[in-house]
């Protein structure tokens, strides 16, 4: 029976893990038509490397979510702090409008903000997906951050103020170090929220402003490349180590030896 | 709870303190504000577009109708489409409960300590990756000629093409590989907080182990198996990218036609009530759903 489950539990990574692995493969392989048996080459990176449409794509990529991991880990931040360190009226219903960005198809958060940003004038471009990744990546960093909070003791920043440091002292000193890990966490998956989003950037990219997965998609549509296997190989890494930091820094575990 | 906590009285210090309700709307502003402007007011105007007769270009006047909420009456290939989304979310479900409920049985009964978190983590680790990307790996495997093909040739070398690109069967395939870690991880929460002593007790008063499945772990884990459900259901019924990568020609689906109303056809109204009419049916979900959540948790 152990033996069993063990094996089913090797057959469901297969099944994860075999299409990612044969689409990293291909990229390697010399044949433009995906011809097998396998010959090794590096000719798809070096093509790569003379794409400027999809380095810019992915400068765009990279710039888009420094940025939204920057501003959505402050805000959010911010806000996790009131959420689960004050109590007052409408608390829960505030915690509850965290959920729509998380909830509802982003298809439709998508095509939304399209009607509204073409309506408003803001437009589309990379302005515009800022604006919808910021939106994104709030509500995980509120809850993220918000679990830290709940797992690490408040009576130490009261203790810090009953011996006269102020409110932003006593943040900055005991707060904020224990509090490190979670926010760190909450960067990396904010990080992590951005460089894969696909859908929304979509409907609000315009030609010549479009992210990595936006550039792919087009690229799958119109006919691909094994150019499109070496870039999405790297994209594909980049947030596997993305997330594997967030695990590392985000674990309560880790926030105990922290004390 | 003591809501607004002295906010009329809170004791004079030293130093100059804003008043409590000040700090806590100051932390709270740009985060809510943040998602009024870009989700919540967005969604308020695409519920108005959905009335409006055309798309509001140049000075055309604005005349305002229902009759886009009628499109499943007067469009009749709507239904089709709306049933091809359904059984695909259904089916889709279905598998990832199935497999996504045994993973975690697996996982909770089978490993244990450093390990049984090294495999949660790797069975987890896809999600976070770019979904279009894993699409997109599946196009290599199940094209003809594709892996799957060279694999089956390389154990019997007349067989004949597997592949199934371009058909339901692959949209499915693609979705359930996209959404399978949902369920892994909340049937896994529900069954880690299973008592062994429940199944011990069972075990020693003769029952085998059909009947612990089935009259012990599946209900006792039926919350976590709801939640994953929702959670794969609801964006499922929405996807477009899975449809039109994976089902090419047949790959038309609620999701591919909201889409095509905003990218190709530029009928704004029609696919704005398109999409109010999902959200419709994705918060029903919700709302259905919700209360048997709460029964499950409370029997």
């Amino acid at each position: 029976m152990l033996r069993i489950a063990r094996l089913y539990i090797a057959l469901v990574l297969v099944f994860l893990y075999l299409p990612i692995v044969v689409m990293a493969a291909m990229g390697f392989n010399a044949s433009p038509l995906y011809a097998l048996p396998f010959e090794f080459s590096t000719r798809w990176y070096q093509d790569l490397a003379g794409n400027d449409r999809l380095i810019e794509a992915g400068w765009n990529s990279i710039w888009l979510a420094v940025l939204t991991s920057v501003l959505a880990t402050v805000f959010g931040t911010l806000a996790a702090l009131a959420l689960w360190r004050r109590s007052f009226r409408g608390r829960n219903l505030l915690r509850i409008l965290l959920l729509p960005p998380i909830a509802i198809p982003w298809l439709i958060t998508g095509t939304a903000m399209l009607v509204f940003f073409f309506w408003t004038g803001i437009g589309r471009g990379l302005h515009a997906m800022l604006i919808g990744h910021v939106a994104l990546a709030i509500p995980y960093v509120v809850l993220v951050v918000g679990t830290g909070l709940q797992t690490m003791r408040a009576d130490l920043e009261e203790a810090a103020m009953s011996l006269g440091s102020t409110p932003v002292h006593a943040f900055f000193r005991v707060t904020l170090p224990l509090l490190l890990p979670s926010i760190v966490g909450a960067a990396l998956f904010a990080f992590a929220v951005s460089l894969d989003q696909f859908v929304i950037s979509y409907f609000l990219s315009v030609p010549g402003m479009t992210t990595l997965p936006v550039e792919i998609y087009s690229a799958i549509r119109k006919g691909f490349t094994p150019e499109i296997n070496a870039i999405s190989t790297i994209l594909l890494v980049a947030s596997m180590i993305i997330i594997l930091g967030f695990a590392r820094f985000a674990r309560p575990g880790g926030l105990g030896d922290s004390r | 709870m003591p809501a607004e906590a002295g906010a009329a009285g809170a004791p004079a210090t030293t130093r100059f303190r804003p008043p409590p309700w000040l700090a806590t709307a100051a932390l709270l502003l740009p985060s809510y504000a943040w998602l009024t402007l870009a989700v919540l007011l967005p969604l308020g105007t695409m519920f108005a577009f959905s009335f409006l007769e055309a798309t509001p270009l140049g000075n055309r006047p604005v005349e305002w109708t229902l009759r886009h909420y009628r499109a499943f009456h007067d469009q009749p290939y709507l239904l089709g489409v709306a049933w091809t989304s359904l059984s695909i979310g259904l089916w889709t479900t279905a598998i990832c409960a199935v497999v996504g409920f045994a993973t975690a049985l697996a996982l909770v009964r089978a490993t244990a300590g450093r390990s049984r978190e090294t495999l949660l983590i790797l069975l987890l680790l896809p999600f976070w990756t770019n979904g279009l990307v894993r699409v997109f790996s599946w196009t290599m495997v199940i094209r003809g000629g594709g892996f799957l093909d060279v694999a089956a040739r390389s154990v019997w070398p007349d067989a004949p093409s597997l592949g199934f690109l371009y058909t339901q069967p692959a949209i499915v395939l693609g979705l359930v590989h996209g959404y399978l870690p949902y369920m892994v991880l909340t049937c896994y929460i529900a069954l880690l907080a299973i008592d062994d002593a429940v199944i011990e007790a069972a075990m020693s008063l003769g029952a085998r182990w059909p009947t612990i499945l089935f009259r012990i772990l599946v209900p006792l884990a039926m919350p976590g198996l709801v939640t994953g459900a929702i959670l794969i259901f609801v964006p499922v019924i929405g996807a477009f990218m899975e449809p039109r990568i994976l089902g090419g020609r047949v790959g038309v689906t609620m999701g591919t036609v909201i889409e095509d109303q905003f990218t190709q056809a530029f009928n704004w109204p029609l696919g704005s009530a398109l999409a109010f009419t999902m959200l419709a049916v994705v918060l029903g979900v919700f709302a259905t759903f919700s209360g048997v959540l709460r029964r499950t948790a409370q029997a």
